[in-house]
């Protein structure tokens, strides 16, 4: 048994493998399932009832899928320029802060919502730059660097809410006050779903797209990222094409952070409320979309479903939500693992052809 | 003279399970491979070993069991990254999100018991400095360590003179992955004789960084592993005693992994960095 490459790979064989590898990945988690001692299938058949089959967890649906749908398409881009940024969830927390401190700060005007979407951008950007940074300077790896970031971020809210921004109202509790109403993001009704954020999201998605492969940045990004000798050959300036692409990403993470607390909770609260660790599903969103921010408006309802899911089993079946770190971590596994078969083909003959003749390849 | 005692003693009991997964990743990536699932594979170790206790085993077995569930879990990274080539970085992110899943799931049923048979500390702070000693003669003074030296620096070189690089690779993952399984029992027997789901609290990630920071050398992990021990303890110590706020404490370990590798960066010595580190081997390739 060995692997052939296949030179040019279909579209068509790259959705099957992806495909393919997903179910895998739904078979490993129901064995998990099994292993727990719940019934896979009942466990699956709660996750499609409650969310899908269902028109308030469609609305749940929604709401998970506007972070992970900014985010994704970001990471998508920081992915292809080989920069791996796991600190989303940081980013996202910044991007939070930032808002919040103009919500709660600056005077209210028509103008208060933009400008905590320009501050939450800016900020979790500016995170993301930081650990671009660090790379370029000091070749300190940005999956260590992010990684740590997150923990930096969280502590920083969670200090910020408990004092110098805590809310003079809440007493014992560890959260700000609430955003004047000119802060708020309207909802649809009776759900939680914030839908300027998810128009937001939608038309980033379809513009980095856009970005990627019809403009020459986008094009020297891709250059960048697949062949970083042939940019310097080239002459392009690496530098400031990771810094457009650090701003991006971490800028679109920090969007997220602005519309989970202007649009749902209205104040800062404590971290693990604001995000459920969107940052880390958020990577398997751009990994299944293979670095093409459009397709994260299918990759990421998708995984929106297994985080209300997460939700339901928690409810109706009394699992712990870590069940959603199982099925991130199996499919992300089973992606990485599968990317083999689409560039190769599975000879099983043991011939093998003398090495060597084709020379240094 | 007592209170430097008692500190250094704390910060030795800090830094164990930092010192035994270090090691353990050492000797992986010394081999050539990077593992970053150590987050992940102590969180499995730590709940294997507290469930093996937990059910009336003696706790060499729970140890043992501990060790065998981070073995599992480097074996799958060593599965998809060397069977299937896949990017060995983003397998040790899986790896590590998946661990902390499995362990958060089927710990669920142990989470707020305490433990009967408790183990004791120092077995595991003295165990780790012996390895540390060990592998550093192992490196440097015998044909095996030479040979896992040479798989991780050149191993088309190696696989030249007949070794075999793959399973050189595998043995070191596992070998990693028992480590940081060992590391994890350390915290739900000894440490905190409990199971708490995150109880890890990203002492994985800092072996990571640790490993970096001791330019690959398990001598040097001694003393990088003493250096974090203190500042924990010392954010335990300084809690509410000085004018710093409690968060800030508690973010210090992290930010100052980022200084760290900055200054270590700055100063160019990731060039201790095994010369094939990251890179998947197959022969007559390039």
């Amino acid at each position: 048994m060995r692997f052939t490459p296949l030179l040019n790979p279909s579209r068509w064989r790259t959705l099957q493998v992806s495909s393919l590898a997903v179910i895998v990945a739904l078979l490993i988690v129901g064995i998990v399932f099994a292993l727990s001692g719940v019934n896979p299938l009942t466990a699956y058949w709660e996750m499609l009832r409650g969310t899908l089959l269902d028109s308030r967890g469609l609305a749940e649906v929604a709401r998970r899928m506007i972070p992970l749908l900014l985010i994704g398409a970001g990471l998508t881009l920081a992915f292809r320029a080989q920069f791996f940024n796991i600190g989303a969830e940081g980013q996202l927390l910044f991007g939070a802060m930032a808002a919040g401190a103009v919500a709660l700060f600056l005077p209210i005007t028509p103008l208060t919502l933009p400008l905590m979407f320009a501050a939450g951008a800016l900020a979790g950007g500016g995170l993301a730059l930081l650990a671009a940074w660090l790379r370029q300077r000091f070749a300190v790896n940005e999956i260590l660097s992010t990684l740590m970031l997150n923990y930096g971020a969280f502590y920083l809210m969670l200090y910020l809410i408990g004092g110098p921004w805590k809310g003079k109202n809440v007493r014992g509790f560890m959260y700000s006050d609430e955003f004047a109403a000119g802060a708020q993001l309207p909802m649809i009704p009776n759900t939680l779903v914030h839908y300027p954020t998810l128009v937001l999201a939608i038309l980033l998605a379809i513009a980095l797209q856009i970005l990627l492969t019809r403009t020459t940045l986008g094009f020297e990004l891709r250059v960048v990222g697949e062949n970083s000798s042939a940019a310097k050959y080239a002459g392009l300036k690496t530098s400031s094409i990771v810094t457009i692409m650090a701003l991006i990403t971490g800028g679109l993470a920090g969007l997220a952070g602005v519309g989970e607390v202007a649009g749902i909770h209205h104040r800062l609260l404590e971290p693990g409320q604001i995000s459920l660790g969107y940052g880390f599903t958020a990577v398997i969103v751009a990994w299944l979309a293979r670095g093409n921010p459009g397709l994260t408006l299918l990759t990421a309802p998708l995984m929106a479903v297994i985080l209300a899911g997460g939700d339901v089993l928690k409810i109706s079946l009394n699992l712990p939500f870590r069940i959603v770190d199982v099925f991130s971590g199996v499919m992300l596994l089973c992606l990485i693992a599968s990317e083999i078969f689409i560039t190769n083909k599975l000879v099983w003959s043991r011939a093998v052809k003398p090495t060597g003749s084709g020379g240094a390849s | 003279m007592d209170e430097i005692l008692n500190a250094l003693t704390r910060a030795a009991s800090f830094g164990t399970p930092l010192l035994l997964a270090s090691l353990g990743a050492i000797v992986c990536e010394r081999s050539g491979v990077v593992n970053l699932g150590i987050e992940g594979m102590m969180a499995l170790g730590a709940l294997a070993g507290f469930a093996v206790a937990y059910s009336g085993s003696s706790l060499w077995f729970a140890v043992l069991a501990a060790a065998l569930a981070g073995v599992a879990a480097a074996l799958l990274h060593a599965l998809v990254t060397m069977t299937f080539r896949a990017n060995q970085f983003i397998a040790g992110l899986a790896l590590t999100m998946l661990g902390l899943g499995v362990a958060g799931l089927l710990g669920k049923p142990y989470e707020g018991f305490p433990l009967s048979d408790t183990a004791l500390e120092w077995p595991f702070t003295l165990g780790a400095g012996l390895l540390a000693i060990a592998l550093y003669g192992v490196f440097f003074y015998t044909r095996a360590g030479l040979l896992l030296r040479s798989v991780g620096e050149n191993p088309a070189a190696a696989d030249v003179l007949g070794m075999n690089v793959a399973l050189v690779r595998v043995l070191a993952t596992a070998f990693g992955g028992a480590l940081a399984g060992i590391a994890g029992a350390f915290l739900s027997l000894a440490y905190r004789p409990s199971w708490t789901d995150g109880m890890t609290v990203g002492l994985g990630w800092v072996a990571v960084a640790l490993v970096i920071f001791t330019g690959w050398h398990p001598l040097k992990a001694v003393l990088g592993s003493l250096f974090f021990g203190v500042l924990y303890y010392l954010q335990f110590r300084l809690q509410g005693s000085v004018a710093v706020p409690t968060e800030v404490l508690a973010a210090l370990p992290y930010i100052l992994v980022i200084v760290v590798l900055a200054v270590i960066g700055a100063r160019g010595q990731q060039g201790n960095a095994p010369e094939s580190l990251g890179r998947p081997y197959r022969r007559g390739e390039r």
